[in-house]
């Protein structure tokens, strides 16, 4: 195990190195860089100063110099300064983690929440009227844009209510609070509360079908403990990488529901970031992004062997 | 008897009417104005910007030398007004403009403000100073000034190679606040430091801007506000949605469009809206040095072929403006009369009759029924380009042209322009004074950097700088007029049609005035109150 836990660290180690060259190189070979979009925005180009600011923001030295620069700076801790705002990226790039930390994980819990629970009942009520509402549901949940039920969600609350909820940065009261987070987490969680339903449901419909469930059923075990502790530890292997996949997916409907409803996070700085061609900015946060997904996927393997005791990582 | 109580009650009832109405307009001390930022600006530092994302929100923060009246829409000669200068005088030979400074202004680090600091923003935009500012888009502007002198603390003269006397109009435009000498361009960006209304507070990029009462303001008792915040809201959806339900007192200015404007109507029936020319044309960059646009005749059937009321119904509901280079009357000061501007070929209204000599053109050039002609499109993946782009290639389908619209991302479009990489672009052109030698020298002049179809005529140059030197403005209207004239018949650089846009607030805020030829020069917001 612990070799094992060695191996995965040193191929973590390898795989960002890899992500960082892609994301290094991927945005050069993005047309344009910052300066060209700021003289773009200012509608003419005086080719000296177009120079000079090149050479004050380090843009007219070898890519090679430039990794460098970057990747020693970021395994130092120094992410450099911000091309646009002039101020230091970690300064700009901290404050906004914790948002989106908190949507993502609201996000998350509203899925396995709301997922996991519909898809045992799903499975376990198959053929029922009540099977195909939720399969409805979750239909409908893969089908709707996190945008788009974004926008509903606002329209009708100024519609019903005239109110609006729009990010506050220090909520007062728990409904406050509430709107901030909770509601965005859900437009963005629910299209991966339908795929934890789908999977869950799938799954569980497998494990229920398994010679050891009818022997439980046999042995006089109740419906709630074939379900739960036999059915559901058995089919929920699959429902965790799901939910790990999810959790590296998100970040994508982050982006959208951050810029509906307003929210200061990381998703949405991310974006602006890349239309500004703000390198310290873009390679820093892609690379935090990275070492999360990545660092997820490994905590997601530790899982298996948690919760199935089968599961045992040997060389 | 009973008529004289009843008189007597009504004269009692109108006093009373009377001083509520003067009671309600009576100013009101204090509030937060709270808005909605379209999109988050590069920085604060207006001498570097070129968008009125910039100027809006920071306007507030500085004073000019003069300014365009704040409660007048039409910003022209006659609503000049002193601001840092207390008065302004010309030369005998209308070669040197002297202002008088005010004394006794401070800027909001408590440093007092001086002949110096003119001297010194002037500098700047001249290339002449030590310290550089990143980009200079209005340097143009000064090519006419040879130097700043001062004399004393409180006065300041601008020496001009020749008399110019829109230089005023340009010193007077949203785009020229007074810069402190005491602090750098790098500073001015992040931090700045002015002598206006209201002092900076912080720009937290994506996030907002937050303006306070500046308590020193040399104007005694202004401003009312007792800040500005701008939430940045990217999504105009959003944003509209959020002013409907009162979490904003009003829009980002001329943020809403005409079709939009219906739908905040119908949600918030109380809310003031105003809908005014941008003084933005939306136009085409013909690349005419190379085939097939080398061929004026192709130009002229591609300017003849255009059926502007079209765009205007389609894009606007019919709220928008036919005009040249100059935004048309009445809001334009400087626009050519209807009946001048129809006699420029395609600005005729009927549209079958210009296409049919459009036609014949085409054919002179080789082109028809047969044969037609591949152009490529090109225009930025903005809507506010690409629905117009969509259009035209519908209509170049009249006279022989098959248009492929050509999509590029805004950080492209810029470099492909100048290369000459296109046939033809479909492109918007903001300007930021309604004055000719704005728009003509920045736009079509001979080597201008934003001059980018590369048009050079030294005929028109000639009648650049007469119209220039005209003093009288009697006179000098008509010369524009034949300015702007030949340069639609040269297909210098064809104006469709000039957007109009609104802005709407709730009705407790007081003293707000869009200005009707500019989007650029209203924004000071000192007079501004919440009647709540």
């Amino acid at each position: 195990m612990l070799a094992y836990l060695v191996r995965r660290l040193f191929l973590m180690l390898v795989t960002l190195f890899g992500i960082s060259i892609v994301i290094f190189l991927l945005l050069r070979i993005v047309p344009g860089n910052i300066v060209d979009i700021l003289f773009a925005a200012a509608g003419y180009v005086d080719p000296a100063d177009k120079a000079n600011l090149e050479k004050e923001l380090g843009l007219d030295q070898p890519l090679v110099m430039q990794y460098w620069h970057w990747i020693s700076g970021f395994l130092r801790g120094d992410f450099g300064y911000s091309y646009v705002s002039e101020k230091p990226a970690l300064q700009e790039i901290l404050p906004r983690i914790p948002i989106t930390a908190r949507l993502a994980g609201l996000a998350l819990l509203f899925s396995a929440s709301i997922g996991i629970p519909l898809g045992v009942i799903s499975a376990v009520k198959q053929g029922t009227r009540l099977d195909y509402a939720l399969r409805v549901v979750s239909l409908s949940g893969l089908s709707l844009p996190s945008f788009w039920l974004g926008l509903l969600i606002l329209t009708a609350s100024v519609a019903m209510f005239g109110q609006m909820p729009i990010f506050n940065p220090n909520p007062q009261t728990w409904l406050e609070a509430f709107a901030t987070y909770a509601v965005p987490a859900a437009a963005v969680g629910f299209r991966s509360a339908a795929l934890t339903m789908r999977i869950t449901r799938s799954s569980m419909l497998e494990v229920l079908r398994q010679d050891y469930i009818r022997t439980a059923r046999a042995k006089g075990a109740s419906d709630a403990a074939v379900n739960y502790r036999h059915a559901l530890k058995n089919a929920i292997l699959p429902v965790i990488t799901v939910i790990g996949i999810e959790a590296a997916f998100l970040i994508g409907g982050l982006i959208v529901t951050e810029t509906v409803f307003n929210i200061p996070g990381v998703a949405r700085f991310l974006v602006e970031a890349i239309r500004w061609r703000d390198y310290p900015i873009v390679q820093n946060l892609v690379m935090l992004i990275a070492v999360v997904v990545v660092s997820a996927n490994f905590i997601v393997d530790m899982l298996y062997a948690v919760f199935d005791p089968r599961i045992r990582y040997t060389d | 008897m009973r008529s004289v109580w009843t008189l007597a009650a009504m004269a009692a009832l109108s006093v009373l009417t009377a001083s509520t109405i003067t009671l309600a307009g009576e100013p009101k001390q204090g509030g937060v104005l709270r808005m909605y930022h379209r999109d988050s600006p590069a920085n604060a530092s207006i001498l570097e910007g070129a968008t009125y994302s910039v100027n809006v929100p920071f306007m507030g923060v500085f004073n000019n030398l003069v300014i365009y009246d704040q409660h007048i829409a039409q910003n022209s000669p006659d609503t000049l007004r002193p601001e840092l200068a207390e008065s302004w005088s010309w030369g005998n030979d209308n070669k040197k403009l002297t202002f008088k400074l005010r004394q006794g202004v401070k800027w909001h680090d408590g440093k007092p403000f001086t002949s110096a600091d003119v001297k010194c923003t002037f500098d700047l935009l001249m290339g002449k100073s030590q310290q550089k500012l990143r980009q200079n888009p209005r340097k143009a502007w000064y090519s006419e000034v040879n130097d700043i002198t001062t004399s004393g603390d409180f006065e300041v003269s601008f020496d001009l190679k020749r008399p110019q006397p829109s230089l005023l109009a340009m010193l007077a435009s949203g785009y020229t606040p007074i810069y402190p000498c005491h602090v750098s361009p790098a500073d001015m960006r992040t931090h700045p430091i002015g002598t206006g209304p209201f002092k900076f507070v912080e720009f937290k990029a994506n996030e907002s801007i937050k303006l306070t009462r500046n308590p020193d303001y040399w104007k005694k008792g202004l401003p009312h506000l007792d800040g500005i915040e701008y939430t940045i809201i990217t999504n105009r959806s959003t944003a509209i949605l959020a002013f409907v339900a009162g979490k904003f007192d009003m829009t980002f200015p001329t943020h809403i469009t005409i079709p939009l404007l219906k739908d905040i109507k119908s949600q918030a029936p109380n809310a003031t809206c105003v809908v005014e020319p941008t003084n933005v044309s939306t136009n085409i960059i013909v690349n005419s040095s190379s085939p097939p646009f080398d061929n004026i005749d192709i130009r002229r059937a591609m300017a003849m072929a255009l059926d502007r009321k079209a765009f205007v119904d389609i894009l606007f509901e019919g709220q928008a403006d036919i005009g040249g280079t100059m935004l048309p009357p009445p809001q334009g000061i400087w626009g050519m009369p209807k009946d001048k501007l129809e006699t420029i070929a395609g600005y005729g209204p009927n549209v079958n009759a210009n296409r049919e000599e459009a036609k014949k053109l085409m054919q002179k050039a080789g082109y028809g029924p047969d044969k037609h002609l591949a152009v490529k499109v090109s225009t930025r993946n903005i809507a506010e380009y690409r629905d117009p782009a969509v259009i035209l290639i519908d209509q170049l389908k009249s006279i022989y042209i098959d248009g492929e619209l050509d999509v590029v991302e805004t950080a492209n479009w810029f470099p492909k322009v100048a290369r000459k990489d296109y046939m033809l672009g479909l492109n918007l052109t903001g300007n930021s004074v309604d004055d000719p030698d704005q728009s003509f020298y920045e736009n079509y002049s001979c080597g201008s950097e934003r001059n980018y179809t590369n048009y050079c005529n030294k005929e028109i140059e000639k009648l650049f700088d007469a119209q220039s030197q005209e003093t009288d403005i009697a006179k000098r209207k008509p010369q524009v007029w034949e300015i702007d004239k030949k340069l639609q018949e040269d297909v210098a650089r064809p104006i469709i049609f000039h957007a109009r846009a609104g802005t709407c607030w709730q009705p407790y805020v007081k003293g707000v005035t869009i200005m009707s030829n500019s989007s650029y020069n209203g924004f000071r917001y000192e007079d501004v109150w919440l009647d709540k």
